[in-house]
């Protein structure tokens, strides 16, 4: 799985262009978050693809090829955090109400809402510990799902999220700052 | 002063340098069409708006200069989805305009009404859904931009119709501002290093020229480059021209129908230096058996060709004639001589056999009619506008392109049709050059009615239509894949000379060998366009062949010498 941070602009249609482009080139894209970041006018794109290192190369490449795209970082090798939130509505009764209680604060996850035969759970980490709590409250009976997909962001000083000021000029670039990788 | 939307589309290209526009008007572009008067622009009226995609097609592949076609909303639109598809395998710079419902009907299913940007999305290098006057002048010039930089495609205009009416101020953007754009790129010194190391050590490499070559206008570079370092060349279908055919080493057409000394060339190489081209299917047959021995080296302006059908050992991306000309000074010669000597043995004397000399067996082959039309039109600047089949193989193989940008044919799309409407706008751009469609019976009828575009406009080209009452490659695949069951090929043509008289045209009909020379003269003498309707040979096929996804050097070749040629011997 290779995990993309894509800036874009802040245009209509955007969004359509850049999974339309992955569908295309004949991968799937298994989860897409977009946001607004830290600079107006940019969002921010989290895409997690099925792809080879090569299949990535070409994903990386083709996005450059939108206009709409300021930057691509493939942060599936860098030292990088992930996390998704997701918020469950489990069933309950009076007996498993408290177990369930146990087992969301074994996870660290929060109880948003309670009612009389239901409870929903809020919790935040990489897919793997959202996944371990959706199967360990499967047996109580899970009625509604909602992920928001995977974010990441560079661990340390590392920053994926510059993209290119308006003054600066990209359309002739050299190979050492180019921020396409070219050769393999 | 203030300006409606509608003039300022016209004043931005104008300033574009736009003389010309192939188009076809309608309720949601009239606005646009009612203000063009007041311009400087002659209006190609067409047939059928992908008519006028592929005169802008034919138009920009004829000049490098970008292309324009317009058209209105829905339909007007949707017809142009073809020839969009078309310039965009083949990276021509078109810009297409279209009407669009008034901005707030979008949405609605109001009538004429279609989400054209969202169709052409796949299709375009980019496109736009203009609905403010304010934003008509930077759109243009950004979509000219767009479409001739980096590497060349089709850009789509959607422009509303109540966008062209309102008006604002004129304001001429002096640049146009894109931050996200890059269309250039330079290699790396590494790069280059290692691309002179692996060229260095080689000891049978080989060129393979593409398209690129004509882009980015690097035919001396590219000489200058095999020259030195003794490389022979391999052409695609798209790069023939680029390099002159009679260059002592031009080798020929690579590929699915590639001359057989080519495609046992490169299967035996040592190293291969694609110049601009994309490893298209049809130039490597099955890519697990493709120049296995071979290291690669590949050239291209379009970061996301590298590595995507062919893995290469050194990717450098950049403008072709660019970076050659960096290349160039470290490149030290070499003799390759036992390498060129070995690709002259593998072609034998069926190089030097000249098809003419062969008995006359009362047949019309189409590789005469095709070798004649270049014996007698090589001495002028002719253009050949080839279309999609068994004919466009046998214009390849059999007319000797010297210069570049002297043969247009859809290679990536592979879009029958093409061929009439491209050679209208070949003309237009450039009306000092002989034009000659190249054409099958099959083709010709999926845009015949340019005819009248032809009649309307005045314009003057020759059409060679090789007529073999057959969908000839169709039923060429049916004979050797499909034991011969001729599913849906044969067909009941109309009788074309009539049928160009009834436009108002000039026609005349062949069927005899010694008929083709007097016809083509009388065609080349006559002011205005005639058709020639060649009745050649219904069973022909064109040899050698590559059948799809076999090894390149697996080639069916011709069964017995029925014409004996140069380009399947």
């Amino acid at each position: 799985m290779n995990t993309f941070v894509v800036l874009v602009e802040d245009h209509p249609g955007v969004l359509t262009r850049v999974s339309g482009l992955i569908r295309r080139r004949g991968f799937n894209i298994d989860s897409l978050t977009v946001g607004h970041t830290e600079t107006v006018g940019v969002s921010r794109m989290t895409i997690a693809v099925e792809a080879d290192e090569f299949g990535a190369r070409r994903i990386e490449a083709n996005l450059y090829k939108l206009l709409e795209v300021l930057r691509v970082d493939n942060v599936t090798r860098q030292p990088s955090i992930f996390r998704e939130l997701a918020i469950l509505k489990v069933k309950t009764t009076p007996d498993t109400r408290a177990q369930i209680f146990q087992l969301a604060q074994v996870y660290r996850a929060r109880i948003i809402d309670v009612s009389t035969e239901s409870l929903v759970i809020e919790i935040t980490g990489n897919e793997d510990k959202v996944e371990s709590l959706i199967d360990v409250l499967q047996p109580y009976g899970i009625v509604e799902t909602a992920r928001t997909g995977r974010l990441a962001m560079l661990r340390g000083t590392g920053i994926a999220s510059t993209p290119p000021g308006d003054e600066q000029d990209l359309s002739a670039v050299t190979a050492e700052e180019d921020l396409i990788s070219h050769s393999v | 002063m203030k300006k409606t939307g509608a003039q300022i589309l016209w004043e931005s290209l104008v300033r574009e340098g736009v003389t010309c526009v192939f188009g076809y008007p309608g309720g949601a572009i009239l606005p646009a069409y009612d203000a063009m008067l007041d311009y400087p622009i002659r209006h190609i009226l067409v047939r059928h708006e992908q008519g006028a995609t592929h005169m802008a097609d034919g138009y920009a592949r004829a000049t490098g200069q970008v292309g324009v076609a317009i058209a209105t909303s829905g339909p007007g639109a949707t017809n142009m989805v073809t020839g969009i598809a078309t310039a965009m395998m083949d990276s021509s710079p078109i810009v297409c305009i279209t009407g669009q419902v008034g901005s707030k009907a979008i949405g609605s299913d109001a009538f004429q009404e279609t989400d054209i940007t969202g169709i052409t999305l796949p299709i375009t290098k980019h496109n736009y859904l203009v609905t403010k006057p304010e934003e008509v002048a930077r759109v243009v010039r950004e979509a000219f931009y767009v479409a001739r930089s980096g590497r060349p495609g089709p850009v789509l205009i959607d422009i509303t119709k109540d966008c062209q009416q309102s008006s604002c101020e004129f304001e001429w953007p002096e640049e146009p501002k894109l931050r996200g754009y890059r269309p250039a790129h330079t290699p790396s010194t590494r790069e280059v290093e290692q691309a002179l190391e692996l060229i260095h050590s080689a000891k049978r490499p080989i060129i393979l020229a593409g398209r690129g070559i004509q882009l980015s206008n690097a035919r001396e570079a590219v000489l200058k480059f095999a020259e030195q370092a003794n490389v022979p060349i391999a052409m695609t279908l798209l790069g023939l021209g680029a390099i002159p055919a009679s260059h002592p080493l031009n080798l020929g057409m690579m590929g699915m129908h590639g001359e057989a000394w080519v495609n046992t060339a490169i299967q035996e190489a040592d190293l291969l230096l694609a110049f601009g081209m994309r490893f298209d299917d049809r130039v490597t047959g099955n890519v697990k058996t493709y120049a296995p021995n071979a290291k690669k080296i590949h050239i291209d302006i379009d970061p996301a060709e590298l590595n995507k059908n062919v893995r290469v050992d050194v990717g450098l991306v950049g403008d072709l004639r660019q970076t050659l000309e960096q290349l160039q000074p470290q490149i030290e010669a070499r003799d390759r001589s036992d390498w060129v000597d070995y690709i002259s043995m593998l072609k034998g004397d069926s190089a030097v056999r000249d098809i003419q000399n062969l008995p006359d067996n009362g047949h019309l082959y189409a590789a005469h009619v095709i070798n004649d039309i270049w014996r007698q039109t090589k001495d002028h600047e002719t253009i050949v506008v080839s279309d999609v089949g068994q004919h466009q193989m046998w214009e390849a193989q059999y007319y000797k392109h010297e210069e570049p940008r002297s043969l247009i044919t859809s290679g990536g799309l592979g879009t029958m049709g093409f061929a009439l409407p491209a050679a209208i706008g070949a003309k237009v751009a450039r009306p000092d050059a002989e034009v000659w469609v190249v054409v099958g019976d099959g083709g010709f009828q999926m845009t015949m009615c340019e005819l009248a575009t032809i009649a309307q406009e005045g314009i003057d080209i020759n059409i060679a239509i090789i007529n073999n009452g057959f969908l000839g490659m169709v039923r060429q695949w049916q004979e050797f894949f499909y034991e011969r069951r001729y599913a849906a090929t044969p067909l009941v043509n109309p009788d074309f000379v009539k049928l160009t008289e009834a436009f108002g045209l000039k026609a005349m009909r062949v069927t005899a060998r010694g008929e083709v020379v007097p016809a083509v003269n009388e065609a080349r003498a006559h002011q205005g366009t005639v058709l020639i309707d060649f009745r050649v040979e219904q069973e022909d096929s064109v040899y050698p062949m590559v059948p799809a996804g076999n090894d390149l050097h697996n080639m069916i070749r011709r069964p017995s010498a029925i014409i004996e040629t140069g380009a399947d011997a």
